[in-house]
C-alpha cells in the first residue's frame, strides 16, 4: 500500500536518478576504504606473526580482504585453523619478530 | 598558514579531478565577476602545456611571457600578467604551452603566487589541470582555500570525492562546492542526480557555493572569448556573478529552478513526501 503511494507520490527508487546515487554511494564507500595492495599484504604478514604464536596457521590459506555489507566496508580475515599450540609453563608462545 | 607575502590576498585552487567538467569556465567566469565587483583579481592557469584559460578569456593573442618564464627569471610576475582591457582589475598569467608540468615545482608555485598578491591584487584564482598528478600538486601548493567544480554525474562526483581527501592532505580543507551543468528539468524527471544527492554522497566536508544551470550561452560566450558572467541574459552568467558575491561572504540565495509547482508537486508537498 505504501509502495502504491509512493509510486503515486512519484517517488520511484529505479528512476536513473536513483540508481546513480545508490551506485555512487556505494562506490565511494570502497573508494574511501581501498587498501593499496602492498599494504593489505603487510597485514595479511602481521596477522599471520601475531596469531602463529599462538595458533598453528597455513600460511598459504590466510586471506584478508576487504567486503562491502551494506552501508559499510570491513576487513575480512579468514584464517583456516591447523591446531592451536600448547601453552608451556603459563607463558603464551613466543616467536621472533 | 604557509603563505609567504604579508598580503591578506586570497588564493583559490579550481579544481574536480575529473576532465571536462568546466574548470576553466568557471575560473575565467568567476575571475571576470569578481573584477566586475571590485576586486582585483590575478588567473594563474596552471595546466602548463595545455593552456586553455587563454582562450576562455579571448586573451590568446596577447600572451607574450608565460608562468615558466618567471619561474626561470625570464621576466618579472608583473611583466607576465595580461592586463584584460574590458576590466583592468583583472589580469591572467598565462600557462607555457610548450613544456610540460615538471617545468614548474610545487615550492616555486608558492614563490609566483606570493610575488602576484606583492602586486596587490585582492583575488588568486588558480585554474587546476585535470588529474591528482604533479599539475595538481603545483596548483594546490600555493592556494589557502579550494574549489572544486562537478557536475551531476557518477564519474565526476567519484573523482571529486578523490579530489577532495587529497585536497585535505593538503591542509586545504572544507573546499567550496559548485555543481556545474545542471539541468533542472532532468532532475525534476528524476533522470539527473540532484545537488542534494551530490551533497549527501560527498559529505558534510564540502561548503556548496554554486548551482550552475547547463546553458547553451556558455558555449557561445567561450566561442567568442566572452566570460558567460558579462552577459546579462545567461542563467549560468548570473548564478557566476552569484557566485562571485557569496566568495566574498554576500549571502545571496541559491537558483532554484523553480517553474509553477505541478499538480503533483503540490499534492507531494501536502502528504509530506519528499
Amino acid at each position: 500500500m505504501l509502495s502504491l503511494f509512493e509510486r503515486l507520490l512519484g517517488k520511484n527508487n529505479h528512476s536513473a536518478k536513483a540508481v546513480a546515487k545508490d551506485r555512487l554511494r556505494a562506490v565511494i564507500l570502497l573508494d574511501r576504504a581501498d587498501i593499496p595492495g602492498p599494504i593489505l599484504e603487510q597485514i595479511r604478514k602481521e596477522i599471520f606473526l601475531v596469531l602463529s604464536r599462538h595458533i598453528d596457521i597455513d600460511e598459504s590459506a590466510l586471506n584478508v580482504d576487504l567486503e562491502k555489507e551494506g552501508d559499510t566496508v570491513a576487513l575480512v580475515a579468514n584464517i583456516p585453523i591447523r591446531r592451536v599450540k600448547a601453552e608451556t609453563d603459563g607463558h603464551p608462545p613466543t616467536s621472533a619478530w | 598558514m604557509d603563505k609567504l607575502g604579508e598580503n591578506s590576498g586570497r588564493v583559490i585552487v579550481i579544481t574536480s579531478g575529473k576532465g571536462g567538467v568546466g574548470k576553466t569556465t568557471t575560473t575565467a567566469n568567476l575571475g571576470m565577476a569578481l573584477a566586475n565587483l571590485g576586486e582585483k583579481v590575478a588567473l594563474v592557469d596552471a595546466d602548463i602545456g595545455l593552456r586553455n584559460l587563454d582562450l576562455a578569456l579571448g586573451l590568446e593573442n596577447r600572451i607574450v611571457f608565460n608562468i615558466v618564464d618567471v619561474v626561470e627569471g625570464t621576466t618579472e610576475v608583473r611583466k607576465a600578467l595580461i592586463k584584460d582591457k574590458r576590466n583592468q582589475n583583472l589580469a591572467l598569467l598565462p600557462a607555457a604551452q610548450t613544456r610540460d608540468k615538471s617545468a614548474v615545482s610545487p615550492q616555486q608555485m608558492k614563490v609566483v603566487v606570493s610575488q602576484i598578491l606583492d602586486e596587490g591584487y585582492t583575488f588568486v584564482l588558480i585554474d587546476c589541470p585535470a588529474g591528482i598528478e604533479q599539475g595538481f600538486k603545483n596548483a594546490t601548493a600555493g592556494a589557502n582555500e579550494a574549489i572544486v567544480v562537478i557536475n551531476p554525474e557518477m564519474a565526476s562526483v567519484r573523482d571529486a570525492d578523490r579530489i577532495i581527501g587529497l585536497l585535505e592532505a593538503q591542509e586545504l580543507r572544507n573546499p567550496y562546492l559548485i555543481v556545474n551543468r545542471l539541468r533542472p528539468k532532468m532532475v525534476k524527471s528524476q533522470d539527473m542526480l540532484s545537488v542534494e544527492d551530490v551533497q549527501e554522497v560527498l559529505g558534510a566536508s564540502v561548503k556548496l557555493i554554486g548551482i550552475v544551470p547547463d546553458d547553451e550561452a556558455i558555449i557561445t560566450s567561450t566561442n567568442r572569448g566572452e566570460p558567460v558572467s558579462m552577459s546579462d541574459t545567461s542563467s549560468a552568467g548570473q548564478e557566476y556573478r552569484a557566485i562571485a558575491r557569496r566568495l566574498r561572504g554576500e549571502s545571496v540565495a541559491f537558483p532554484t529552478f523553480e517553474e509553477k509547482d505541478s499538480f503533483m508537486t503540490r499534492l507531494r508537498k501536502i502528504f509530506g513526501g519528499n
